[in-house]
C-alpha cells in the first residue's frame, strides 16, 4: 500500500480533484460516480401480454438514463418484427407453432447476444430484457446466460387479472401497434385476447418457493401490492423504490419558469431577484390560464427563490417551496452577464460550452449537479397527480429531459422560454407536450452553442448567441 | 401528501403580497406591513396531512423493538415528530415484577386483563403525542398478533383521523432467535433475577404462548390494510397499499436496512491551511500536521484489517488528499460537501461579527435552523445527507471522511441526537469515531490518533442577543493563527 503524498489538482470541467503525479492521471482511485453496482445488471421482465411490461420498461430505461446509469430496452417483439416481416394473426404465438417457436426462440438469443454486445462495447449498465418470459425453461436460460457472462439478474413480473385494465391497455398500445396496422380496433383487439390465451397454458409465475434464490419484484394489479424478494445491491433498491412510487392515474404536470425577472432584464444570470412589472403581468396571467384549466387537486411547487415565489403568490392558492428546485448555482458567475464571464472567464466560458452537461461553475454546479439534486423532486412527482412546478432554466431543463427521454448532450439547449407552459401529459409509453405562450412579452434567456468553443477563440465568437438584454 | 394544513383554501387571484425574507432561514414569504404572514409553505418533509401510526405485528424476538426504535431515530433525524410506544414497558410499570412466561399464557385472565388495560393506556398517549404534542407519526410497539387486537387498533386509528401503516416481522431462522434473545432479552429488566440459562428457556415458552393465536397479515384477508411484511430479516418483502409519501419513505427505508454486523468509522479530512487561520469553508489543502494524520490514518486503518472497507469522501480538495494517503479506492461524495457559508466562506469569526453581526447572533440563537445568506442550515445539510445515510445503512464497513458540520449530522442520526444538540456535537480533528451497532443502539469509540491539530470547536456563547458586545459574541471562539 502506497502512503506517498501525491499532488491533486482540480479537472477543470468536473472540478473534481484527482491526484496529480507529473502529468499522467492513470493513478486514479476516486471515482467521483456514485458507484451503483460493480457488475452489470439484466432487468427481466415477466407476464403475460398487455401486462405493462413494456410501459415498465420503457419508464424505468428512461428514469435509469436520466440519473446517469446507462440503459436499454430490448424488446423482443420488435426482433421478431423484424425476423417475420409481416404479422398475419395470433396463429404465430400458438404453443404448437413449432416453427414459430424456433424463430421466437432465435430472436431471444439474438436479443441476450445483442446485449452482452451492449455490455462489453458499449459501456452499457443495465440492458432491460423485455418479453414475456413466461416459462420457468425461459427463465433458465437467461438465468445460465447471465452466470456464465457475470451479470446480475433482477426480475419484475406484472401480474393483472382485472380485464378492464387489459383492455384499456390493449386499447392505448396494442390496436395501433405495425402488427394490426390493417385492422380496425375491434379485430385487434379480439386478436389479441386470443395471443393472450396462447401465453396463458405455459404461464408459470415467479414462485415463492422453487425461485426462492432470484432476484425479483411482482408487481400485483398496477401496484396495489408488491413482492420484494433478495435485491442484492443499490440499483436494484433503487429500481424497486421507484417502480412502487409510480402510477397510471391519469394526471397533468404543468412546468413553467418564473416570471421575468429583474436580473433577466439585465442579462444577468442567477442571483435572487424579484419580478420585473413583465414578470408580474405573466404571473397573473398565468393565474387566469390555471384557473381556466379546471385542474383537480392541483398542487403548486416553487423554488425557494424569491421569483418563483412571487409568481406563484399571483395564483392564491397554497403552495409548496422546494429547495431542491432552486436555480443552478453558477458559483463565482452569480450574477455576471455573459460578457463579464467573457472578460473575467474566458477558459471556463470555453469549456461550458465544450461540454454543457458537466461543466461545474468554480464554487458552483454543473447540470449533472442539477439532475443529483431533483431526483426527489422527479420522485415525488411521479408519486402526485396534478402539478404545477413553477421553477427556473435549467432546473426546467432538467425535468423536461426526464419526461421527454432527452440524452444529456440536448439537455442543456432545450427551449424553456420565459412566460411559458408547458402542459405534459402521460399517454403510452411515452408524453404528450403542449406548451401555452401566455402571450406576455418577455426577453429571451436561451444561449445557442456557438460555432467556435475552443479556448482560443475570440471573444466575438463565445458571444455570438447572447439574447439581447440592457 | 405536502405539508399543508386543511384550514387553507385556495382563493382567487389576489394582488401579488410583498415578499420578506424570513432572516433566521432565508425563506421568502409574504408580509403584511413589513409582518409576514401566517400561511407560509415551506418544503418540510411533513409529507403526509394526518397523523399516522405504525403498528408493528410479529411474535416476540422477531425485531419489533428493533425496527420501531431504528424507524424512529430515522424519522425524527429527517425532521418528521416520531415517537415510539412499547406497550411491555407499560406492562413492566403495571406489573412490577415479572415472574415468569405463565403471564403470558392465554388462559390466564389476569394476565389478558392486564395487557389489554396497558395497550389501552399507550393507545391514549399515541392520541395524545398525535393531536396535542405536535407529534406526526406514532410507532406502537408490540405483538398484536391477533387479527382481533389490530382491529381494535384500526376502530381506534379512525375515530382519531389517524392513518395506520403495519410492520409485520416474520421469521422462523433459530439462530435469528437465538441471537436476538441473546442480544436483547438477556438484559431485560424482566430478567435481571435469572441466569442465562433460566432466562432463556422462561423466553422461549413466552414466545410459545403467543403462538398458537398469532394471525400473520394475510394478502387476502388483509388486503385493504396498508402495510409491509419482512421475511426471514429482509431476504423478502411483501408491501400492501402504501399510501402516502411517508409510507412509501418508510417501506424504502425498511427495505434497506440490515442486521449483518459491521462498524462504520467517521472522520474528518486532515487539519487544512484555512483551519489554522481560524476560516470557515473554503476549499483548501491539508497542512504538515494534516497530512501527517492522513499517514496514521493510513495505519490505523490498515491495522483494523477490514475486508472490504468502503472509503467514501467528499468533493473537497482536504478530504480527497486525506483519502489519498490510504493507498485504496474511494468514492468522492458532492453530498458529503462540508455546509455552504454563503457569504462568510473563507471569513474568521471576528470577521463574521464584524461585517454580519446581526446573521452571527441569529446563529447562535438557533444554530440548526439558521441559513448562512446565499447558504445552507444544518436542516438543509440533513436534507442533503440523507441519500448518504440510506447508502450506509446498506453497506457494510465503511469510512467516511468529511467535514465538521456533516459528521455532527452524521453522528446525530447514529446517536439518536435532537436537533439542538447536533451542532454542538464535538467532532475534533484528528480523530476517528468507529460505531457499531449492538443491540437497539450504537457503541461509540472514539479514537484520537495522536497528531496534534488546532480546535475549530466553538460552543455556543451566553449572550446571543443582536444587542451583545462583540466580545460576548467572540468569547467562545477557539485560538487560531
Amino acid at each position: 500500500m502506497s502512503t506517498e503524498q501525491t499532488e491533486l489538482t482540480q479537472t477543470p470541467l468536473l472540478k473534481i480533484w484527482v491526484p496529480w503525479a507529473g502529468g499522467s492521471t492513470n493513478q486514479r482511485r476516486g471515482s467521483s460516480r456514485p458507484q451503483f453496482t460493480n457488475s452489470p445488471t439484466m432487468i427481466v421482465m415477466v407476464g403475460l401480454p398487455a401486462r405493462g411490461k413494456t410501459y415498465i420498461s420503457k419508464k424505468l430505461t428512461r428514469y435509469l438514463n436520466w440519473i446517469g446509469v446507462p440503459t436499454q430496452v430490448f424488446n423482443l417483439g420488435q426482433y421478431r418484427r423484424e425476423a417475420v416481416k409481416s404479422y398475419k394473426n395470433y396463429e404465430f404465438f400458438r404453443p404448437d407453432n413449432e416453427e414459430a417457436m424456433n424463430i421466437r426462440r432465435a430472436c431471444a438469443l439474438n436479443a441476450l447476444k445483442d446485449i452482452a454486445n451492449y455490455f462489453a462495447k458499449e459501456q452499457g449498465q443495465v440492458a432491460v430484457f423485455d418479453a414475456t418470459n413466461t416459462t420457468r425453461e425461459r427463465r433458465g436460460v437467461i438465468i445460465s446466460f447471465a452466470k456464465e457472462k457475470g451479470y446480475k439478474v433482477f426480475f419484475i413480473e406484472s401480474i393483472c387479472d382485472d380485464p378492464e385494465i387489459i383492455e384499456a391497455n390493449i386499447m392505448e398500445v396494442k390496436v395501433s401497434s405495425p402488427d394490426y396496422e390493417n385492422c380496425d380496433k375491434e379485430e385487434a383487439l379480439e386478436d389479441f385476447l386470443k395471443r393472450i390465451e396462447c401465453y396463458k397454458t405455459t404461464y408459470v409465475s415467479l414462485d415463492d418457493e422453487s425461485d426462492r434464490h432470484l432476484s425479483y419484484i411482482k408487481i400485483f394489479n398496477v401496484g396495489s401490492r408488491y413482492l420484494v424478494n433478495r435485491v442484492q445491491d443499490h440499483i436494484q433498491s433503487r429500481i424497486v423504490y421507484y417502480l412502487m412510487n409510480i402510477h397510471v392515474t391519469p394526471r397533468s404536470i404543468y412546468l413553467s419558469r418564473h416570471g421575468e425577472s429583474e436580473l433577466n432584464l439585465l442579462g444577468r444570470i442567477g442571483g435572487d431577484s424579484g419580478l420585473s412589472s413583465q414578470g408580474k403581468k405573466y404571473a397573473s396571467t398565468l393565474s387566469e390560464f390555471i384557473r381556466d384549466q379546471a385542474i383537480k387537486d392541483l398542487k403548486v411547487w416553487t423554488s425557494h427563490m424569491k421569483r418563483t415565489i412571487q409568481t406563484a403568490e399571483a395564483l392564491g392558492v397554497a403552495y409548496e417551496q422546494w429547495k431542491a428546485l432552486n436555480e443552478i448555482d453558477a458559483g463565482v458567475c452569480e450574477e455576471m452577464t455573459y460578457e463579464e464571464i467573457q472578460e473575467n472567464y474566458p477558459e471556463e466560458f470555453a469549456m461550458r460550452d465544450q461540454d454543457k452537461y458537466r461543466y461545474r461553475y468554480p464554487k458552483g454546479e454543473s447540470y449533472e449537479d442539477l439532475v443529483h439534486r431533483l431526483e426527489p423532486v422527479i420522485m415525488e412527482l411521479e408519486r402526485q397527480e396534478n402539478v404545477l412546478v413553477i421553477c427556473h432554466q435549467a432546473v426546467m431543463r432538467c425535468l423536461l429531459a426526464y419526461f421527454l427521454d432527452k440524452s444529456a448532450d440536448e439537455l442543456p439547449y432545450l427551449k424553456c422560454p420565459l412566460h411559458t407552459v408547458l402542459r405534459l401529459t402521460p399517454v403510452a409509453y411515452g408524453c404528450k407536450i403542449e406548451p401555452f405562450y401566455l402571450n406576455i412579452k418577455a426577453v429571451n434567456t436561451h444561449r445557442e452553442k456557438p460555432v467556435n468553443v475552443d479556448v482560443t477563440r475570440m471573444p466575438e465568437e463565445a458571444l455570438r448567441t447572447v439574447p439581447e438584454h440592457f | 401528501m405536502s405539508g399543508m394544513d386543511d384550514d387553507i383554501e385556495p382563493c382567487g387571484p389576489t394582488p401579488s403580497r410583498e415578499l420578506t425574507q424570513n432572516p433566521l432561514k432565508k425563506i421568502w414569504m409574504p408580509c403584511k406591513n413589513g409582518l409576514p404572514e401566517r400561511h407560509i409553505f415551506q418544503r418540510k418533509v411533513c409529507m403526509t396531512n394526518c397523523p399516522t401510526l405504525i403498528v408493528t405485528v410479529g411474535l416476540p424476538a422477531r425485531g419489533k423493538t428493533y425496527i420501531s426504535k431504528k424507524l424512529t431515530r430515522y424519522l425524527n433525524w429527517i425532521g418528521v415528530p416520531t415517537k415510539e410506544f412499547n406497550v411491555g414497558q407499560y406492562r413492566r410499570e403495571c406489573v412490577k415484577i415479572y415472574k415468569s412466561f405463565e403471564f403470558f399464557r392465554p388462559d390466564n385472565e389476569e394476565g389478558l386483563k392486564i395487557r389489554k388495560q396497558c395497550a389501552s393506556a399507550a393507545l391514549n398517549d399515541v392520541r395524545q403525542y398525535l393531536t396535542e404534542e405536535g407529534g406526526q407519526v406514532a410507532v406502537f410497539d408490540a405483538t398484536n398478533t391477533t387479527r382481533e387486537r389490530r382491529e381494535t387498533i384500526n376502530r381506534f386509528a379512525e375515530q382519531n383521523g389517524f392513518k395506520v401503516f403495519f410492520v409485520e416481522s416474520v421469521c422462523e431462522d433459530p439462530d435469528v432467535i437465538a441471537e436476538n434473545i441473546v442480544q436483547v432479552k438477556l438484559g431485560s429488566p424482566d430478567y435481571t433475577h435469572c441466569n442465562t440459562e433460566q432466562a432463556v428457556e422462561d423466553f422461549m415458552k413466552r414466545i410459545k404462548c403467543y403462538e398458537n393465536s398469532y394471525q400473520p397479515l394475510d394478502e387476502v384477508l388483509d388486503r385493504e390494510l396498508s402495510f409491509i411484511k419482512i421475511i426471514d430479516v429482509g431476504r423478502r418483502y411483501l408491501v400492501n397499499q402504501v399510501q402516502d409519501h411517508i409510507q412509501s419513505r418508510i417501506v424504502y427505508y425498511l427495505m434497506n436496512i440490515h442486521i449483518t454486523p459491521r462498524s462504520i468509522y467517521l472522520c474528518r479530512h486532515g487539519e487544512s491551511e484555512l483551519n489554522v487561520r481560524g476560516r470557515i469553508g473554503g476549499d483548501s489543502g491539508l497542512t504538515a500536521r494534516g497530512k501527517e494524520f492522513a499517514r496514521c490514518l493510513g495505519q490505523f486503518m490498515h491495522k483494523q484489517g477490514i475486508s472490504d472497507l468502503k472509503v467514501w469522501t467528499s468533493q473537497m480538495k482536504r478530504t480527497i488528499q486525506t483519502a489519498e494517503a490510504l493507498g485504496v479506492p474511494y468514492e468522492q461524495w458532492k453530498a458529503l460537501n462540508e455546509i455552504d457559508a454563503g457569504v462568510c466562506e473563507e471569513l474568521m469569526y471576528e470577521e463574521i461579527q464584524q461585517r454580519y453581526p446581526l446573521e452571527f447572533a441569529l446563529r447562535d440563537q438557533d444554530k440548526y435552523r439558521y441559513r448562512y445568506p446565499k447558504g445552507e442550515s444544518y436542516e438543509d445539510l440533513v436534507q442533503r445527507l440523507e441519500p448518504v445515510i440510506m447508502e450506509l445503512e446498506r453497506q457494510e464497513n465503511v469510512l467516511v471522511i468529511c467535514h465538521q458540520a456533516v459528521m455532527r449530522c452524521l453522528l446525530a442520526y447514529f446517536l439518536d441526537k435532537t436537533a439542538e444538540e447536533l451542532p454542538y456535537l464535538k467532532c475534533p480533528l484528528h480523530s476517528v469515531l468507529k460505531l457499531t451497532p449492538v443491540a437497539y443502539g450504537c457503541k461509540v469509540e472514539r479514537i484520537s490518533l495522536k497528531v496534534e491539530a488546532v480546535n475549530t470547536h466553538r460552543e455556543r456563547p451566553e449572550n446571543v442577543d443582536v444587542t451583545r458586545q462583540p466580545e460576548e459574541a467572540l468569547l467562545t471562539v477557539p485560538a487560531h493563527h
